[in-house]
């Protein structure tokens, strides 16, 4: 595989990351070095403790490296301030999380139109390209239900929504399935899947092999190190855990 | 911040407020009460001055009261008023002698019985110069005031206050009416208008105004009948721009003279100048309001306290939103302006409220206890910028704590 540097929306290069707990320093990562192309369907794996939440922090611009080189879209993330990191975010990456996290009686719509208020987008512009997002995700018809109305699948869809409204580069999913049933989850992976096929690159988090396995590519980690990068249909790791969850 | 942001950030608010109905109402009744008894407090003391300032025009600011003070006899003091009382001659000496007294007139005071018909009236008898008019003008309701003439030749008129012609009269119109003093028929010739309350113990209005000469020969004399022709005290209206303390000075020197006092010893009368003695009253009336106000604003003080501490539960409460406003694009600044408007709005909507409260309050007051109120814009304007202001101070402490939460911690906070 040749990656051009240049091309790709996320490049890592010996990233580390290292929390101070008291007297004792956390190696969080280590030397961590990978490309993400645009169009890519990568998931990140790995027991808890393993460095993928960091990772995930790092990737979504929550957070800095310690020391290392992390570039996104173009931007290398060490330089940036606070503010920085909230324009990056809000320009670039569509956040879906496990809980949802939408703001409670607060409609769909006025939900989805969140980072486009902190991207100062006339109000006009706001209205319409929400709708546009949640009638991507099936719930145009469910603008003005609050999240209380709505399923825990279709709660997430909002959440989708409102991660791809602002056209992001990257969809940063972390456990987006962890609160939902296998049908939901299914339903939520296949538009998941969808959104990537339409050119959109998709991270996901996850430790449920299943899930992993509607991406393209895998990474898993252990111990702040990449211990296998492959494509998820050569994963012979991720082959025998499906099975594994199969069987049982 | 554009006006377009401002009103964006305006609406998360109320969103905000709104999703916690009940507490945003308690947290904003320190702001309401602190208001309310602001303008109260204003509004009192604002009154006050007023009604000090009314007296003060009332009273003339140019005018003296020259009264006969103590006297040593021996060893003995005497009390005040001890001293003889002046005569026509001092008034004369003092026209020469001060030119610049624009009016002067005696006023010889008694307690008397006045009675008409069935009613009668214990009373206090005023007998002054026809040019007692010009010193402190006191407009008539009805009839005429006494003329030079009337009291040259001790005429048995009078002028009554409103207060004695509502117990003797109640209805009746009394011009023309003659009214028994001291069981002396006086003819009335007029009624003043009501002075009303100046806040002294005495009723102004309680009174019969006879000339002085009639007061003298027929009512008041015997009590200053050392002094034939006594004129009691003195008011002295200064002319408009001449020097108050020069022409005190003046009056004085005369007095003294007439009075043969000599050098060295102690004036036996003295110059009283009561806008002055108001004057000194107002300013303790302005300081007890601004010790008011300061007590009021204090109340202020202790709501903006209580906003602080609600707008700290709510970032705290709010924690994961907070988290979420930042993953998807939320500067550190908009947080802070998110928060720090919700406060703001907080107490500008108390202090609303806490503005027609007040309002409302000094209207009860006014009505209840008669006092002179009155609500300046500055006030209002001061109450409203102050609410903001509270808002302000006591929102950024919570807002800068929501601005600088991490957030990733914020995300993963239960």
């Amino acid at each position: 595989m040749s990656r051009a540097a240049g091309a790709a929306l996320i490049s890592a290069r010996h990233l580390a990351k290292t929390y101070q707990l008291g007297e004792q320093a956390v190696h969080a990562l280590r030397d961590v070095s990978f490309d993400v192309m645009p169009g890519e369907f990568l998931a990140i794996m790995g027991p808890s403790g393993s460095g993928k939440s960091t990772l995930m922090n790092l990737i979504g611009a929550l957070d800095t490296p310690s020391s290392g080189e992390l570039t996104i879209d173009g931007e290398p993330i060490s330089g940036l301030d606070a503010e920085g990191l909230a324009e990056l975010r809000n320009r670039t990456i569509g956040f879906v999380f496990q809980q949802f996290n939408l703001l409670r009686r607060t409609s769909a719509l006025e939900n989805v139109k969140l980072p486009l208020l902190y991207a100062r987008r006339r109000p006009p512009d706001m209205t319409a390209a929400a709708r546009t997002a949640l009638e991507q995700v099936g719930l145009g018809t469910r603008l003005d239900h609050q999240p209380s109305q709505l399923s825990g699948g279709q709660q997430q869809r909002v959440a989708i929504a409102r991660a791809l409204v602002n056209s992001p580069r990257l969809i940063l999913a972390d456990e987006p399935t962890g609160a939902l049933d296998t049908e939901t989850s299914a339903e939520i992976m296949a538009l998941l899947r969808r959104l990537n096929e339409g050119g959109l690159t998709v991270v996901l988090v996850t430790h449920e092999p299943d899930i992993a396995a509607h991406a393209r590519r895998l990474i898993r980690l252990r111990d702040g190190r990449i211990i296998e990068d492959v494509a998820a249909a050569d994963s012979t790791w991720l082959r025998a855990a499906t099975h594994g969850a199969a069987a049982r | 911040m554009s006006a377009r942001e401002l009103v964006e950030f305006v609406k998360l608010a109320l969103v905000a407020l709104r999703l916690n109905k009940l507490r945003s109402a308690l947290t904003t009744l320190g702001i309401i009460i602190g208001v309310a008894s602001v303008i109260v407090m204003a509004a009192i003391g604002r009154g006050a001055s007023i009604a000090m300032e009314k007296q003060i025009a009332a009273l003339g600011t140019n005018v003296l009261n020259v009264m006969p003070g103590s006297m040593r006899v021996g060893a003995r003091q005497l009390g005040f008023g001890g001293a003889p009382p002046f005569s026509e001659k001092d008034m004369r000496a003092l026209r020469e002698k001060a030119p610049d007294i624009a009016a002067i007139s005696g006023q010889l005071n008694g307690s008397v019985n006045a009675v008409w018909g069935a009613a009668n009236w214990s009373t206090t008898v005023n007998g002054v110069h026809a040019e007692y008019q010009d010193v402190r003008p006191w407009p008539l309701k009805s009839g005429r005031f006494f003329s030079a003439d009337e009291v040259n030749r001790g005429a048995k008129v009078a002028v009554l206050g409103s207060s004695v012609t509502r117990e003797l009269f109640d209805t009746v119109d009394p011009i023309g009416e003659i009214v028994r003093i001291n069981n002396i028929p006086f003819e009335i010739i007029g009624v003043l208008t009501t002075r009303g309350q100046s806040g002294g113990p005495t009723d102004p209005d309680d009174v019969v105004v006879v000339p002085l000469t009639t007061a003298r020969s027929r009512l008041v004399g015997r009590a200053f009948a050392t002094v034939p022709d006594t004129v009691g005290m003195l008011q002295v209206r200064v002319a408009d721009g001449a020097d108050l303390a020069a022409v005190q000075e003046q009056i004085a020197g005369a007095l003294r003279k007439q009075r043969n006092i000599a050098a060295g010893q102690d004036d036996n009368f003295s110059i009283r100048n009561f806008a002055q003695l108001l004057q000194t009253r107002n300013e303790q009336a302005q300081t007890l309001s601004l010790l008011l106000a300061v007590t009021a604003a204090m109340s202020l003080v202790v709501g903006g306290i209580g906003i602080m501490n609600i707008m700290l539960v709510s970032v705290t409460e709010r924690t994961r939103e907070i988290g979420l406003r930042m993953a998807v694009g939320a500067r550190p600044l908009d947080v802070l302006a998110q928060f720090l408007t919700e406060a703001i709005l907080l107490c500008l909507a108390g202090g609303l409220i806490g503005l027609l409260l007040g309002v409302v309050v000094v209207i009860v007051v006014s009505h209840i206890a008669g006092w002179t109120v009155s609500i300046g814009a500055g006030t209002v304007a001061l109450a409203i910028l102050a609410s903001g202001a509270v808002g302000v101070i006591f929102g950024f402490v919570p807002a800068r704590r929501a601005a600088r939460l991490n957030p990733i911690d914020a995300l993963r906070y239960e």
